[in-house]
């Protein structure tokens, strides 16, 4: 807005005023790139160091023994939250950037009118950039139907959006790898087109709330605002004051419950549970998942527990999908405009895609090649 | 004046409810603040991201926490 009018000012003064004044607050692209770089050189000198520290605090300053119970768990703890809160800024700080090209009325537009198969794709591609609260997930939904956008692609954004998103790929990546990481976007991506493209084949339109179709308002268009890279930085600025601010409280529970498993559940204990050879694993993993909300940030530290424990890779990656993508919440808001019966299929479709995942993955995957 | 904010009642919408009314009390002007919850309202004033403000039936923001210098902005034509 400021940018706005001064835009505005200098161009009404413009005759008057021979050498207008460069706007406030605005440096050269060179200035940004040379900060960027610099701010990044000092979080990687931080980041490098979280280990001999937190080895320094348990085992030098708090005298606990490295093989024990309490040591472990400590450890994981002191050395989890600083690693999962600084990769969790440099991510949502990325991202930011990123979805500060993208809205969801942009985001309409491209999937409105698109074929259904293609429409998948791009719908669950465009889940990942596009910002998005959970909370504003009905509006969206009665936009995106009331521009043309077919249900099926519709489901295919609904679900990858929270399923996909920046902070459980970040996480992921920081914590055990890119592998796992590629792999988890990979079947994330997959589970979203296919259960989208179900719905869509099932033809299930009349079971939308009657009131929703009825919904011809038109869109309102808000003008295009014209973003400078220093709008940019500022939007991803507050997207990292904004999502961290949330989520801390999240990653500090998800660590301490990783830290739990870390130093006192025994090995053969998660193995035997979630180890590859129960079948029931996984739909357990499932059925255990749905109705548990947290996000991203809190469940992948207990991910990484559980994987350290001799779960099986395929029953965790279920697990995970179906703690962040279904949620009671969600679908108390969702039931406001979808019947029952299209509310029952969604769950239903989403959590057959995810047991595949899990199943597929428990076959043909051999953990250490995984986890570096 | 009549400013609604448009939310279903998370956070986000309640953070700006905050900021219309600070916004509202320091400018001085006469508005009257209301929070829309119900979506089934939302979805008929067209906006299809929430939080949203609309001020005298014009729809000034989707989809994002304003900042108050543009909420004054907004409330001082």
């Amino acid at each position: 807005m400021k940018e706005e009018t001064t835009t505005k000012l200098s161009a009404g003064f413009q005759c008057a005023c021979e050498s207008p004044q460069p706007p406030p607050h605005r440096f050269s692209m060179p200035v940004y790139l040379a900060a960027g770089i610099a701010g990044l050189a000092v979080w990687w000198l931080v980041y490098e160091r979280l280990e001999m520290v937190a080895a320094f605090l348990t085992y030098g300053l708090l005298g606990l023994t490295p093989s024990g119970h309490l040591g472990e768990a400590v450890f994981f703890f002191i050395y989890e939250t600083p690693k999962v809160l600084m990769l969790l800024t440099l991510v949502v700080f990325g991202v930011g950037v990123i979805r500060s090209f993208f809205t969801p009325e942009k985001t309409r537009a491209i999937l409105s009118g698109k074929r259904e198969f293609i429409g998948n794709i791009l719908a669950a591609l465009l889940g990942v950039v596009t910002p998005f609260c959970s909370c504003s997930a009905v509006p969206l939904f009665i936009g995106f139907v009331s521009a043309g956008v077919p249900l099926g692609v519709t489901f295919s954004f609904l679900i990858s959006a929270p399923m996909v998103n920046e902070i459980a790929l970040g996480l992921l990546y920081g914590l055990l790898g890119w592998k796992i990481a590629l792999l988890y976007a990979g079947t994330g991506f997959f589970v979203a087109i296919f259960a989208g493209w179900i719905i869509g084949r099932l033809k299930l339109e009349n079971h939308i709330e009657d009131w929703v179709r009825e919904i011809r308002a038109n869109a309102v268009d808000l003008e295009d605002v014209k973003m400078t890279w220093h709008d940019r930085l500022i939007y991803a600025k507050d997207a990292v004051k904004d999502i961290v601010g949330r989520v801390w409280i999240y990653v500090l529970a998800g660590i301490a419950v990783g830290a739990g498993i870390h130093g006192y559940v025994p090995q053969e204990f998660m193995a035997s549970i979630m180890g590859k050879g129960n079948w029931w694993s996984v739909p357990l993993a499932v059925v255990i998942g749905v109705p548990m909300y947290s996000n991203a940030a809190g469940i992948v530290p207990v991910v990484e527990a559980l994987l350290g424990k001799g779960a099986a890779l395929g029953t965790v990656l279920a697990f995970m999908m179906a703690v962040i993508a279904l949620s009671l919440p969600e679908m108390v808001i969702l039931r406001k405009v979808l019947k029952m019966r299209l509310l029952l299929i969604f769950v239903g479709v989403v959590s057959s895609g995810i047991m595949m995942v899990g199943y597929l993955f428990n076959a043909v995957v051999e953990l250490p090649f995984f986890v570096n | 004046m009549e400013i609604k904010v448009l939310g279903p009642g998370c956070s986000k919408c309640k953070q700006t409810e905050t900021i219309v009314r600070e916004a509202v009390a320091e400018s001085g002007v006469a508005a009257n603040v209301e929070k829309v919850t119900d979506v089934m309202k939302i979805a008929g004033y067209g906006v299809f991201g929430t939080p949203a403000v609309i001020i005298d039936g014009e729809v000034k923001c989707v989809g994002k926490i304003p900042k108050k210098e543009e909420v004054l902005s907004w409330i001082k034509k």
